[in-house]
């Protein structure tokens, strides 16, 4: 596939007749990868997110004109999925399980506490950008309920203590300067 | 010798990693001679992380619960010193529960290496898709499976044999075996177990699958949030290529089989097969009207024939031990065993693989231990949010496809959630709808609108805000999105809320008329109290109470002003001296 933009056939809708540097070029390998696998566009927003960590209505812009598709259907599709996020996420991302076996076993005091603790709610991010709260339907661990995941790592058996430790000890990993002062304050 | 650890997802979030590291430094720091190896989930959770110590002979010891202090401990003690570590040994029939389990779909999940095609040809590995494309006709192959009575393993329970006879009549060159290890329900996770214990058994019911049906293409369609199921499902597809399992000519037989992978990006609704197929399209993942079915009319508009990972697990087991002893397990209409993942209040959670015919019984309270801190047995959910609420009065009922639909729950795909006095039906009912109005792809009006109306009701009767007729109007909404929904998403939303009204009446009514939740889970129709003859007056919970709800002096019996109290619950929690009553 091409990635050269034609002045007449631009269609970025931002003005720019395509004299604008591609600034998402890290995904041009994957465009030419799907180019001619009919059906690839999750794939193709899955390895964008993975590579800029959420999708920007650039991003997904960006994606339409390359596989020659409209904004309105990867944006359909994008926002059909809960894997897909639309605004940028903390260091560490906070998937808290909501399945079935975690409810029963106390999720809902669980997301308490890291509420509490991170001072936001489900689906935002804390004000220094370390930590994002996303609840989510169910890991499939549900012999260790409740469970979450944060970035590749489970934590199981969690309690209020137990949560707040680990963020704690995530928070001192991340910047161990304000963590100390948080204490003393 | 070997060291085996447990290295499913469940292992790995107990600590596997860690207890693997530690094994790997003290073997090398002591300079022993022993390979440090993983193996795939054996189904006891609760007693992760699990490490074996074989030795040459083959016998088995295995540790439970294992830290990575005791990884020296087992490395000193008992590999050098030949000594027995009760406290941390488990017997072999404790770990697999042998008494009542019959393990065919997990008949390789914690004992061989996931990651070695090795391990899995020297248990007869694709042993039986080599006969069926040597020796058996599609017809023949179908034959068996019918013999055999096996039934999709997904939920719904529809006859194996019948979707492959579909496929293969429908004419085309073109068609396409699809595998639906997208597993969504909340509280199941068999599937998982299967990819990442044991992927070529799945890799072989697929290719045996495709010789009936004469697809020469498979598509997997696994969940992103298994991340770990997926590169072992990818390594065993690498591996079986090379060995020449997939690919062209397999077996020197002229025939050609090729698998991929495609990871969902999470709809529960794309469990449903046609909008599975919408989401392999990279579409938006939205049913649509049958027929025509998959077997005409599919993926690509081929012929497609989609059956879920537990179901083609079971395929290599019946070739290589006939149809008739698959359908000598089970009952008359539900032949063979199922797996379970037991969760919930029950001592002994894990994945269960059982005869069908067996009780609710015999698996929660033989096979599972019964329930945590000896509480009383309230119900199981069977189905996930497709299911229902089975009461403790009906436990004697047996598991059959039949049996369990009369209770108005599902067989479903495997999810038994188990619920003791504390668990509110009422909010199960809540969490569930929570789930349904969620995951609602909004094509149909009653299922998007009625779920989002059953919801604000259930929010409403939790919240102490119940009013006379909520009852009724959650049932009359109940039949209308059953009737009024084109998939199996909207028919079934409305199961967990018809269940729990019909064996839990009392309990909506007790939120309703005396706004009361009796177990205790409710916390807006909570009343906070402080039991005089026990408060000593330390001041924890007045300092604690976000709202300054509480009043009096050290040492002096403290009080709770209900008209502050906001029943957030601090002063329960930091009371030392239980004095503070929830009613």
């Amino acid at each position: 596939m091409s990635h050269e933009t034609n002045e007449h056939d631009h269609g970025c809708g931002c003005g720019c007749h395509g004299e604008k540097t591609n600034p998402f070029t890290e995904l041009n390998p994957v465009l030419d990868h799907y180019a001619d696998i009919p059906g690839s566009l999750i794939s193709i927003l899955q390895k964008a997110q993975e590579l800029y960590g959420f999708l920007s209505v650039e991003l997904m812009r960006h994606i339409a004109l390359e596989t020659h598709t409209s904004i309105a259907k990867v944006y359909g599709v994008a926002t059909f999925y809960t894997q897909f996020r639309f605004e940028p996420v903390g260091k560490y991302l906070i998937m808290l399980c909501q399945g079935t076996a975690c409810h029963v076993n106390g999720s809902k005091m669980v997301e308490e506490a890291i509420m509490d603790y991170l001072d936001i709610k489900e689906g935002e991010t804390t004000a220094d950008g370390l930590f994002t709260l996303n609840n989510v339907a169910c890991l499939g661990c549900c012999s260790l309920s409740p469970v979450m995941m944060i970035n590749d790592d489970t934590y199981g058996q969690l309690t209020k203590e137990k949560v707040t430790h680990i963020l704690a000890e995530l928070k001192e990993k991340a910047d161990p300067l304000q963590a100390t002062q948080e204490v003393t304050a | 010798m070997r060291i085996v650890i447990g290295s499913g997802s469940c292992g790995i979030a107990a600590g596997a990693h860690k207890v693997q590291a530690a094994f790997e430094t003290i073997i090398a720091e002591k300079g022993l001679e022993l390979s440090v190896e993983q193996t795939g989930c054996i189904g006891t959770c609760y007693l992760e992380p699990i490490v074996d110590v074989v030795d040459d002979n083959g016998n088995k010891v295995t540790f439970v619960n294992v830290t990575t202090e005791d990884a020296r401990s087992i490395i000193e003690n008992h590999v050098v010193g030949k000594k027995e570590l009760l406290d941390l040994m488990i017997s072999q029939d404790d770990i697999t529960m042998i008494g009542k389990q019959k393990r065919i779909v997990l008949r390789n999940s914690g004992l061989i290496n996931p990651e070695r095609i090795e391990d899995y040809l020297a248990v007869d590995g694709y042993v039986a898709a080599r006969k069926c494309l040597l020796e058996m006709t599609p017809e023949e192959i179908i034959e068996t499976v019918k013999v055999a009575g096996l039934k999709g393993r997904g939920g719904a329970g529809f006859p194996t044999w019948f979707k492959w006879d579909a496929a293969k009549k429908s004419p085309g060159k073109t068609k396409y075996m699809v595998c639906n290890a997208d597993e969504g329900d909340p509280g199941a996770f068999m599937d998982r177990s299967v990819l990442e214990s044991d992927p070529h058994a799945l890799i072989e019911g697929m290719l045996i699958g495709a010789k009936a049906i004469g697809a020469n293409e498979g598509v997997i369609y696994v969940r992103a949030e298994y991340p770990l199921a997926i590169v072992r499902l990818q390594n065993a597809i690498d591996q079986a290529r090379e060995k020449g399992y997939l690919g062209k000519d397999i077996f020197s037989t002229g025939f050609d089989f090729d698998l991929r992978i495609k990871a969902g990006a999470g709809a529960f609704v794309c469990g449903e097969e046609t909008a599975l197929i919408a989401s392999l399209e990279g579409e938006r993942g939205m049913p649509r009207l049958k027929p025509p079915f998959p077997a005409q009319k599919g993926y690509w508009n081929k012929p497609t024939n989609i059956n879920n990972v537990e179901t083609f697990a079971n395929v290599p087991w019946i070739f290589r031990n006939g149809g008739e002893a698959y359908a000598a397990l089970g009952t008359k209409e539900s032949k063979g065993t199922k797996v379970f993942a037991l969760t919930g209040k029950v001592k002994k959670g894990g994945l269960v693989e059982i005869p069908m015919g067996l009780t609710l019984k015999d698996v929660i309270f033989d096979i599972g231990g019964g329930i945590k801190q000896e509480k009383a047995f309230k119900a199981v959910q069977m189905g996930g949010p497709s299911g229902g609420c089975i009461p403790a009065g009906l436990l004697d009922t047996p598991i059959d496809y039949a049996e369990i639909t009369k209770t108005g729950a599902i067989m479903g795909s495997g999810g038994m959630v188990v619920m003791d006095e504390t668990t509110c039906m009422v909010d199960m009912a809540r969490f569930f709808l929570d789930f349904t109005c969620k995951e609602s792809c909004g094509k149909c009006t009653y299922c998007r609108v009625g779920t989002t109306r059953m919801l604000e009701i259930l929010n409403r009767i939790t919240q102490g805000e119940g009013q006379d007729g909520d009852i009724e109007l959650l049932e009359e909404l109940c039949y209308k999105i059953k009737d009024g929904s084109l998939c199996g998403l909207g028919q079934t939303a409305p199961n967990p809320v018809l269940t729990t009204i019909k064996y839990f009446r009392n309990e909506y009514e007790d939120h309703i008329y005396h706004h009361k939740c009796t177990a205790k889970s409710c916390k807006p129709l909570l009343t906070y109290t402080i039991d005089a003859e026990k408060c000593v007056g330390c001041g924890a919970c007045k300092k604690n109470c976000p709202v300054d709800a509480i009043t009096g002096e050290k040492k002096q019996v403290h009080e709770i002003n209900q008209d502050i109290c906001i029943k957030c619950g601090k002063c329960f929690t930091v009371c030392k001296f239980d004095s503070v009553i929830i009613d």
